[in-house]
């Protein structure tokens, strides 16, 4: 019985984590980039790196807090723009395969050893010094506070400030995405989803508005690095393919194409992964399923998730089929 | 009934014992290819360097400290001579982690930062880790200070110049460095081409950018770890893992990709399905065989020195299965009645269907031949660079794209000619670009062929649209 209160206990702390919020708010970026736009991106996780690194080193190296977030904005732009304009105006897997690369090689980049003075190397930057100006911020008074269970510090590495901002950003970023897509600007992105060609007939540039989503979508992306770094630490493999595929997991799940999606996808998506690996940790025998391989056996049902939703329900759970941009 | 369902998994377990006690024997032979002395390491062409100094705070040398050296495989442990020095050397190019025993440290003195250091190591080079060591025990606590400090800190000066002295040397030796490398583009460059004519062939019929390809490469690899260690001849293994994978391309499009056409999946939708299938895939192979690297060949490679430039054995035969199977590629789709059909799909499957050529079948012959290339190309790559892991196709899966791209995607020549050129700048890449990031100069072709001739050397026009 103890088992599962204790899961009861680790899924609220699981679907309240400032992680589960940044990836909220990548997958946000992710579905206007894919869902309502029809842009084919899996380097999200470069985007985040680009992001988490440019605010964490800019901040340590004694920039003030609102332009190290002003540097990190710019800096996702930056990648966005270098993305798309070789790729956006050719066809959809083009952009695939070159934001896939060059995430890789960010990643890989961004754990050189020779720039460790700069990134940190393979292991990161890990202190608490880039989060001295973020909690100089904090509204909330010294000390401890319980909710619902969860105990955290008020300020501090992991704590209640962090969840805060993470979730008023969630949130923040949600009404913007809904504002966004009812806009007339919004109207153009989806009908360059729906046909490109009636759009162009329109007056309007496909390839500019393309680029205009690609690079809110990325900044959102560059956000939820930040997001994924203020916890504890920032780490190159943090942000590699898995956090990618992840992304794309939970955009997939919640419903391409609709404002809550990521919501839901991403709180399910943790929460199912914590339920499958506590459960076959506690119910196999270690001798049978080592805690390693429970992990590499998560990522296999995830994979095989992600196929059987492409294939038999690629709305997902909230999503409507007519809304899909698959017809690239 | 009862007796044959006990039977089972006792059986089961033996063959997992064996393949255990194989593991372990394999990590034994790796261990004792590992020297211990400082002098005995000089890069050459099947050899990295991994060393450094260690000394006191106080600049004396600090003898016998324990270190161990994990990753790309290998596993090993050193101490440092009286003078200080360690060294590791390996036998594969890759990252290692360097961890010191903090319970050897001289008394009273403490690791200054962490106390473990990754380094990218490539053959032929001399890589130093440092570990500068501190007398001040709350130094420790605060790695960002140290960090801060190191370049202040006097025990580093001479580790320093241990960084700067292979770059002198580096110097001196740059043109035979050129040719040699230059000689590995090209057998990197005919692996390659294993490789992408698969891919190719099957976006060129059927437009799918299939990113499980590059697990086909890692399969074959495995399938010809396993069947060396039950029959040990190379040949004989050779055979059996092109005929498996040839089975495996036919049972992947009958069993998944055909029944995804015939649900009119668009092809982004059935991207997302390779995807899928490449993490359940190099998950699968990571349940089973670890995170180690596999040695298809375990004994210690023998080199042949040709026009200058050394390699081994394997690497040479690699190179003229590949150049063989390549040209018959070329030739089989210029001139056989088979290789015509597959042009005129990728060309025009409506007209192609409307002329009574059979398209289901014409993909399904190109599935089973470009993944049994692509297993063929796994095999030589673990043969070539001693050994297969559960994600080396991974990691040749950009500069397969960048290949395939360059060439003109869809086209045979095409990915051959665009591996060949990939191949080569990246390993000739590597003379100037530490370790992985000599991928990133497939990258930036990638992009700068996209920007400027988007349809490859070899592409028309209206495939990219």
């Amino acid at each position: 019985m103890d088992f599962w209160t204790d899961l009861l206990q680790a899924i609220l702390q699981t679907a309240l984590s400032p992680i589960t919020a940044a990836f909220v708010i990548a997958a946000i970026g992710l579905n206007i980039h894919f869902g309502f736009t029809g842009l084919m991106n899996i380097g999200q996780a470069g985007f985040m790196l680009v992001g988490g690194y440019g605010f964490v080193i800019s901040v340590m190296y004694g920039v003030p807090l609102f332009l190290a977030l002003l540097i990190s904005v710019l800096a996702s732009a930056a990648f966005a723009l270098l993305l798309g304009i070789p790729t956006v105006k050719l066809r959809g897997d083009y952009l695939a395969i070159v934001t896939i690369g060059a995430a890789e090689i960010l990643r890989m980049t961004a754990r050189l050893a020779n720039l460790t003075p700069f990134t940190g190397g393979p292991s990161g930057i890990q202190s608490p010094r880039f989060r001295e100006q973020l909690n100089a911020l904090s509204p909330l008074p010294e000390g401890r506070t319980s909710f619902l269970g969860l105990e955290y510090v008020n300020t501090g590495v992991d704590d209640w400030w962090t969840r805060i901002l993470a979730w008023g950003l969630v949130a923040i970023f949600l009404v913007f995405t809904w504002l966004l897509i009812r806009s007339p600007w919004g109207r153009v992105l989806k009908g360059i989803r729906e046909d490109e060609e009636a759009v162009r007939s329109l007056g309007k540039s496909p390839f500019s508005y393309k680029l205009q989503a690609l690079i809110i979508g990325g900044v959102m992306g560059g956000f939820g690095g930040i997001l994924m770094s203020l916890p504890a630490a920032i780490n190159p493999d943090g942000m590699g393919r898995a956090t990618t595929f992840n992304l794309w997991m939970i955009m997939l799940l919640g419903g391409a194409a609709t404002i809550l999606g990521p919501l839901l996808g991403s709180i399910l998506f943790f929460v199912l992964r914590l339920v499958i690996t506590s459960v076959a940790s506690e119910y196999i025998p270690g001798h049978v399923l080592s805690a390693q391989q429970a992990e590499i056996l998560a990522w296999i049902l995830i994979g095989l998730m992600l196929m059987l939703l492409v294939i038999f329900r690629p709305q997902g759970i909230l999503g409507n089929k007519k809304e899909l941009a698959f017809n690239v | 009934m009862n007796h044959v369902q006990m039977r089972r998994p006792a059986k089961r377990q033996v063959t997992l014992l064996a393949l255990f006690a194989l593991l372990a024997s394999l990590f034994a032979l790796t261990f004792q290819s590992l020297p211990a002395h400082a002098a005995d390491c000089v890069p050459d062409a099947q050899t990295g360097c991994i060393q450094g100094l260690i000394k006191t705070s106080d600049g004396e040398p600090a003898p016998d400290i324990e270190l161990a050296l994990t990753g790309s495989g290998a596993n090993g442990t050193a101490s440092t001579d009286a003078n200080g020095r360690w060294v590791f050397s390996v036998t594969r190019a890759g990252e290692y982690t360097v961890t010191i025993d903090q319970s050897t440290l001289p008394a009273g003195q403490y690791v200054k930062s962490a106390d473990s250091r990754t380094v990218q190591v490539a053959l032929f080079e001399s890589v130093s880790a440092l570990f500068p060591l501190t007398d001040d025990p709350t130094a420790v606590s605060e790695p960002e200070l140290a960090e801060e400090t190191q370049e202040t800190a006097p025990a580093d000066e001479e580790d320093s110049e241990t960084v700067t002295a292979p770059q002198t040397s580096a110097e001196s030796n740059f043109w035979p460095r050129f040719w040699q490398q230059g000689a590995s583009g090209i057998r990197i460059g005919l692996l390659l081409a294993l490789g992408a004519v698969g891919l190719s062939l099957v976006f060129g019929t059927t437009g799918l950018s299939n990113f499980a390809h590059a697990e086909m490469l890692s399969m074959g690899g495995i399938l010809a770890f396993l069947f060396m260690q039950l029959s040990g001849n190379i040949w004989l293994t050779g055979l059996i893992v092109i005929i498996l994978m040839a089975a495996a391309g036919w049972f992947q499009d009958a069993v998944l990709w055909r029944p995804l056409r015939r649900r009119q999946l668009s092809l982004m939708q059935m991207m997302i399905v390779s995807i899928g299938l490449s993490i359940v895939l190099q998950n699968i192979f990571q349940f089973f065989f670890g995170a180690s690297i596999l040695r298809i060949d375990p004994s210690s490679p023998k080199t042949v020195t040709l026009l200058g430039v050394t390699l081994t054995v394997q690497s040479y035969i690699a190179m003229g299965i590949s150049l063989v199977a390549i040209i018959a590629v070329a030739l089989a789709m210029k001139y056989t009645r088979f290789g015509r059909a597959t042009r005129a799909v990728a060309d025009n499957r409506a007209l192609a269907e409307a002329s009574g050529i059979d398209v289901d079948r014409v993909i399904r012959l190109v599935w089973t031949v470009g993944v049994a290339f692509a297993g063929l190309s796994g095999m030589l790559l673990g043969l070539v660079l001693n050994g297969i892991a559960w994600n080396t196709g991974w990691h040749y899966l950009l500069l397969l794209f960048a290949a395939v791209i360059l060439g003109g995607i869809g086209t045979t020549l095409g990915a051959i000619v665009g591996s060949m050129i990939i191949g080569i700048v990246v390993e000739m890449a590597n003379i100037w670009l530490p370790g992985d990031l000599k991928h990133a100069a497939a990258l930036f072709i990638l992009i700068v062929v996209l920007l400027v001739r988007p349809q490859g050397l070899f592409g028309r026009k209206e495939r990219i649209g």
